[in-house]
């Protein structure tokens, strides 16, 4: 009984509860919501947010946020896009089609920990130090492309198809790698020493030294990983749209991010954040996303949906966490 | 002990923080299977003595030997390493991580990637809580943990890096009874396992009952080092003080008159529970108690800071409600907070600007900011209170604590005040400018202003007060008048319940 | 002898000298923006004779004019020791708010009350979950900035909205040869150095800024102050909003974007602390002259838009970087 209790109490299954009500809410009005088919489309929104939602929620998790994903999702993207398009006249031979994949990797770990240089070094607040790479990685996404959108028949078919064909249950690729993501980065938060370093920086700063943590190290590490992981979001986004815009492509992203991040619980004061809720947060959004066109929202009220969002998880969040209004409050006063 | 090598062997150790001497020339010897006080007055320099071994500050100058090899502690994990560990009054944790995390975080130099043996971790955790004989889950958040049980997380910590040498830092101020007991207990034992105790505290009979030895510091030196047998109570308050308790009595017997503030019923649940009190004009009504027992939280409620759940206050027999700090300012209270650094300066901001805060009416009656009232206020405060400072405008944290305080007082001097609580008002303050302030306080209560004293120290409080009123766990538990009062009187009404220390 | 015991050791150390005065008056960002301001417009002036005609000067200014008043306001909120990224997708729908009323048939005053309106409340929700929920405002501005430009897109779809001929222009509008926004950014700027520099309020402002704490604890009522300047930003953003409206003659829903870089920047540059406790008015207002300087600059140097957005960027950072840098000399 005990064991329930505490499995009911905990804030995953909040989400879980809500997500449930949101989809028998919807399926009151339009049976449809509730089929396989429709499961396929919520999930299909879901991949990148979910992946880009993992090193997000890690940055949360050590007390920064990350606001530059979306230009280094575009960035990374572009990069791997001007691969593809330029291969032949680079080096006169067509690369593989899986080359982007690393490569965006590579690109994104590399603003990742530029980010985390800025931050540690000259210990800057990292929200304002995004908001400029936000804008300094979108402007060099413009230079490296000529401001000249990767069209369509540049981004190999088969890294298309990894948005497309499936090798189980009609279930495409990009979905069971964002689910393997998500594995890895709950071995990595949950069963690995520095894992659980973060988990420490995030909950008192100031004692994480005192205990030998190398705050410097995991700090860049936390940013490298979160720049890796929307560098992967990247190339996906090329696999799944099958283009690469220097101005749309990650624009706006790194709000649906957050808000995904907020929503799964992960605390906006550190240390605390789960995989599973973060998964469970992007499963919501991807929720309403879906929910919208079935209901006759216009898609022009996403924005506002996920503003209204986050705001609103921010609310919960320190409802839940009673206690630490109250702890907060008497160090304020 | 001749005969055994000393464990740690310090030699003039000395600190110097902002040119300020705060520790000078100690020489130590700590010796294996002992447990040693450390004693001293605040401010003495026994904890940052302790704190140079645990390698939280650097010395100055001096050396010290480990088993006889000399050793450079640069850091606390280099004095981990070494088998130190200094147990924090309140417990760094990381609140958010399980206690066996909290445990194992940090020990040893494993690779990032490593895995976390999960099992083993929680299984050395039951295994070094059953050895301590206390029962905590280790796999719950160290969030919400009792501050007696995060000290024991800590000892647990101390013995899973196989530490040698344990320094607790007045680790009994927060403990029940009962959890002084347990903590005893360990320490006796982890003792006789051979490993070195420092015991800080201010209590003589805890240290009496537990340790082998003392220290004992005042003003930066060492004074004397013996067997605890061998000193009397008298020789130890002797040696820690240094001059006699009289030269801190204030000399002007003010009258006292009505009541200027009367609290009755004050509660806040889970914080203090129905405090009742009156000060009168001229009078000194100090509030002693051990750290923790909701002092400092009956200040706040008065003034507004954290207002009480119920209770009523008067201030100059008039019923009031303060819910705002500016309402208690306006109604002639003043408060001197506890935390200097934090609630009371404003660091970065200019001395002047720092005098005239609380007071924008007299320096701004039209909004506007009129520099040369703000000048001939501040400066009349400086000349009075005789603050050193360079100049007016250089920012307030260039100062010494002492004048900083001082500072502060000069602020609320400019609300003319009727009523003024007083937070520990000379803490970490130089012995010189801590007379003045004594001074300063009779001189305030001598002009007819009630004065709420809130102190740790006993004889401040004895010196000062004409009443002292006593707190315990957020209760109240004495009233003493002025004749009555004791050193052992307010420790009596202080601790919780009797204190059975076995000997 | 008993007087002598007690030798006061650190009497000699009772407080550090005192910084010569030329140092407090030098060694301060604003000088650094005032140097690169000078240097901005001899580089402008070598590359392009454009730079030396002051009307050109004023004319780029409009295009900036909206985001610098907004700035100056910010200013005062960083200085408080929070931040507002919210401002510029407030612009973007007190201004959709506006133009949807104007097009529906409510008369202009109307309608521009109802924005300002609108812009006060949105200024009020934000001082709501910072100062009512205690919630961080960086993160709570974060949302609202998502919810603001959201409900813009809401309001105005993908099209853009036209006001009315007789309300387009108000940057043709001269006064004194001056055009009239930056007329009002004058006013504004000198509005509130005046404000911050010179009265209680101000003065208020430093002091939460710099320790909220002991500001309660001299009864300094910092959740009002705090309240004052979220409305204050809402206010003013909206009337830069209209303002934006009226320049450009529609409005769509991605009015301003970006616009929070450029706020957040202008401060910066101008030497505001990310912490709190310090900046003035006057270094945002040099500042915003510099960063017009600069991006006309780069459009006189035909620099590629793309380029702007970089140089913006590295801009910020460089500024909190020197900033602190020079913060951290001038404090012990």
């Amino acid at each position: 009984m005990n064991a329930l209790r505490s499995i009911l109490l905990r804030r995953e299954a909040g989400i879980a509860v809500m997500i449930v009500l949101f989809c028998l809410a919807v399926g009151a009005f339009k049976p449809q919501f509730l089929t396989l088919d429709q499961l396929r489309i919520i999930l299909l929104l879901t991949p990148l947010i979910m992946i880009a939602a993992m090193g997000q929620m890690m940055v949360i998790v050590a007390r920064h946020v990350d606001l530059s994903i979306g230009s280094i999702l575009g960035f990374s993207a572009m990069v791997s896009g001007m691969l593809y398009r330029f291969d032949i006249d680079w080096f006169g031979f067509d690369v593989p089609w899986w080359t982007g994949i690393p490569l965006s990797i590579a690109v994104g770990a590399v603003l990742g920990l530029i980010n985390g240089l800025l931050i540690q070094l000259f210990r800057l607040p990292a929200i304002i130090v995004t908001l400029g790479t936000l804008s300094l990685y979108r402007g060099m996404t413009f230079i490296i492309s000529n401001a000249k959108q990767i069209d369509r028949q540049w981004i190999p078919s088969e890294l298309k198809g990894l948005s497309q064909t499936s090798p189980i249950l009609g279930i495409p690729w990009i979905i069971f790698i964002a689910f393997g993501v998500a594995l890895l980065a709950y071995v990595f938060l949950n069963h690995t020493r520095v894992g659980r370093q973060i988990y420490a920086i995030g909950s008192n700063p100031t004692a994480a030294p005192l205990r030998g943590i190398k705050v410097t190290q995991v700090t860049l590490l936390v940013f490298t990983i979160s720049g890796a992981l929307a560098g992967l979001a990247g190339i996906l986004y090329a696999s799944r749209w099958g283009f690469v815009n220097p101005s749309n492509t990650g624009s706006g992203f790194e709000f649906q991010v957050i808000a995904a991040v907020v929503i799964g619980g992960v605390s906006i004061n550190g240390g605390v954040g789960t995989v599973l809720g973060t998964v469970l947060g992007v499963l919501l959004l991807g929720c309403v996303a879906a929910a919208l066109p079935l209901l006759g929202i216009p898609g022009t009220s996403q924005a506002a949906i996920y503003g209204a969002v986050i705001l609103i998880a921010l609310v919960i969040d320190r409802t839940v966490r009673r206690q630490g209004i109250v702890g907060l409050r008497r160090v304020r006063a | 002990m001749a005969e055994t090598v000393p464990l740690v062997r310090a030699r003039g150790i000395g600190k110097e923080f902002a040119a300020v001497d705060v520790l000078r020339d100690v020489d130590l010897d700590l010796f294996p299977g002992e447990i040693h006080a450390l004693l001293g007055e605040n401010g003495a320099g026994k904890s940052t003595f302790a704190k140079i071994l645990a390698g939280v500050h650097r010395p100055s100058t001096g050396t010290l030997e480990l088993n006889g090899k000399p050793v450079e502690v640069t850091s606390p994990i280099v004095a981990q390493k070494l088998g130190i560990t200094l147990i924090h009054q309140e417990p760094i944790s990381f609140p958010d991580l399980s206690v066996a995390e909290n445990l194992v975080l940090g020990r040893a130099d494993e690779r990032w990637f490593s895995r976390v043996p999960w099992a083993e971790m929680t299984g050395e955790a039951r295994r070094l809580m059953d050895l301590l004989g206390v029962k905590i889950d280790v796999t719950r958040q160290m969030r919400g943990l009792s501050i007696a049980d995060q000290q024991m997380v800590e000892i647990a910590r101390a013995l899973a890096s196989d530490s040698r040498l344990i320094i607790m830092d007045e680790p009994t101020a927060p403990l029940t009874p009962k959890e002084v007991e347990t903590l005893f207990g360990i320490a006796r034992r982890l003792r006789d396992e051979g490993r070195t105790i420092i015991f800080i505290s201010h209590r003589l009979e805890e240290v009496r009952a537990l340790c082998d030895r003392v220290t004992i510091f005042r003003d930066g030196n060492k004074i004397a080092t013996d067997t605890i047998g061998n000193l009397t109570d008298a020789d130890i308050i002797r040696l820690m003080i240094g001059r006699p308790l009289k030269e801190y009595m204030h000399k002007t017997r003010s009258q006292i008159g009505e009541a200027a503030l009367r609290v009755e019923g004050l509660t806040l649940p889970g914080v203090f529970n129905d405090v009742s009190f009156t000060v009168r004009k001229g009078e000194i009504v100090g509030l002693g108690g051990l750290v923790g027992a909701g002092r400092t939280d009956v200040a706040r409620a008065i003034f507004g800071v954290a207002p009480a759940a119920s209770g009523t206050v008067e201030v100059d027999g008039k019923r009031v409600t303060i819910a705002d700090p500016s309402q208690a300012i306006a109604l002639g209270l003043a408060f001197v907070p506890e935390d200097r650094a934090v609630a009371g300066i404003f660091r970065t901001l200019s001395v002047e600007q720092n005098i005239s805060a609380a007071v924008p009416d007299q320096i701004a009656p039209s909004g506007f900011i009129r520099r040369s009232v703000e000048k001939l206020l501040a400066e009349d405060a400086v000349r009075k209170l005789s603050i050193r400072l360079a100049s007016l405008r250089q920012p307030i944290g260039e100062l010494s604590g002492g004048n900083q305080q001082k500072a502060i007082l000069a602020r609320w001097l400019l609300t003319n005040p009727s009523v003024l609580i007083l937070d520990e008002p000379t803490r970490g303050i130089d012995i010189g400018v801590k007379a003045e302030f004594y001074d300063m306080i009779g001189e305030l209560a001598a002009s007819g202003r009630a004065i709420l004293l809130i102190s740790s120290e006993l004889p401040e409080l004895l010196a000062l007060c004409d009443r002292i009123l006593v707190m315990s766990e957020g209760r109240q538990t004495a009233d003493i008048p002025r004749s009555a009062a004791t050193q052992e009187a307010i420790m009596h009404a202080a601790v919780p319940q009797v204190r059975g220390v076995a000997a | 002898m008993s007087t002598l015991e007690t030798p006061a050791p650190t009497s000699g150390h009772d407080a550090a000298p005192a910084r010569p005065r030329w140092q407090v008056v030098l060694v301060r960002p604003e000088t650094m923006t005032l140097i690169l301001l000078i240097l901005g417009i001899f580089a402008g002036g070598l590359l392009s004779p454009f730079f030396l005609d002051i009307s050109y000067i004023l004319r780029s200014f409009t295009l900036y004019s909206e985001f610098a008043m907004v700035a100056l306001v910010l200013t005062m909120v960083i200085i408080a020791g929070e931040i507002d990224l919210s401002p510029a997708a407030n612009m973007a729908l007190s201004a959709c708010i506006f133009a949807w009323l104007q097009q529906a048939g409510v008369p202009i005053p109307a309608a521009v009350a109802v924005g300002l309106a609108s812009g006060l409340a949105m200024g009020a929700l934000n001082a709501f979950m910072v100062i009512g929920l205690q919630l961080p405002s960086i993160i709570v501005t974060i949302g609202t900035l998502t919810l603001y430009r959201g409900l813009a897109q809401v309001i105005a779809g993908d099209k853009s909205i036209r006001v009315p001929e007789w309300f387009i222009g108000i940057d043709k509008i001269m006064v004194a040869g001056i055009p009239l926004p930056v007329v009002l950014f004058v006013v504004v700027a000198l509005v509130l150095g005046i404000v911050l520099g010179g009265t209680i309020f101000g003065r208020q402002i430093y002091q939460v800024g710099t320790s909220e704490v002991a500001a309660r604890h001299a009864g300094i009522r910092a959740a009002r102050i705090k309240l004052v300047l979220f409305l204050l930003v809402g206010l003013v953003a909206a009337t830069a909003g209209i303002m934006t409206a009226s320049r450009l003659g529609s409005v769509r829903y991605d009015l301003g974007l970006g616009g929070e870089l450029q706020m957040v920047l202008m401060a910066m540059l101008g030497g505001t602390y990310i912490f709190g406790g310090r900046g003035t008015i006057l270094g945002t207002f040099l500042a915003a002259w510099l960063l017009v300087i600069v991006s006309t600059g780069m459009i006189v140097a035909n620099v590629l838009p793309a380029v702007q957005l970089v140089v913006l960027g590295a801009l910020l950072i460089v500024s909190i970087i020197a900033t602190n840098f020079i913060y951290s000399r001038t404090q012990r």
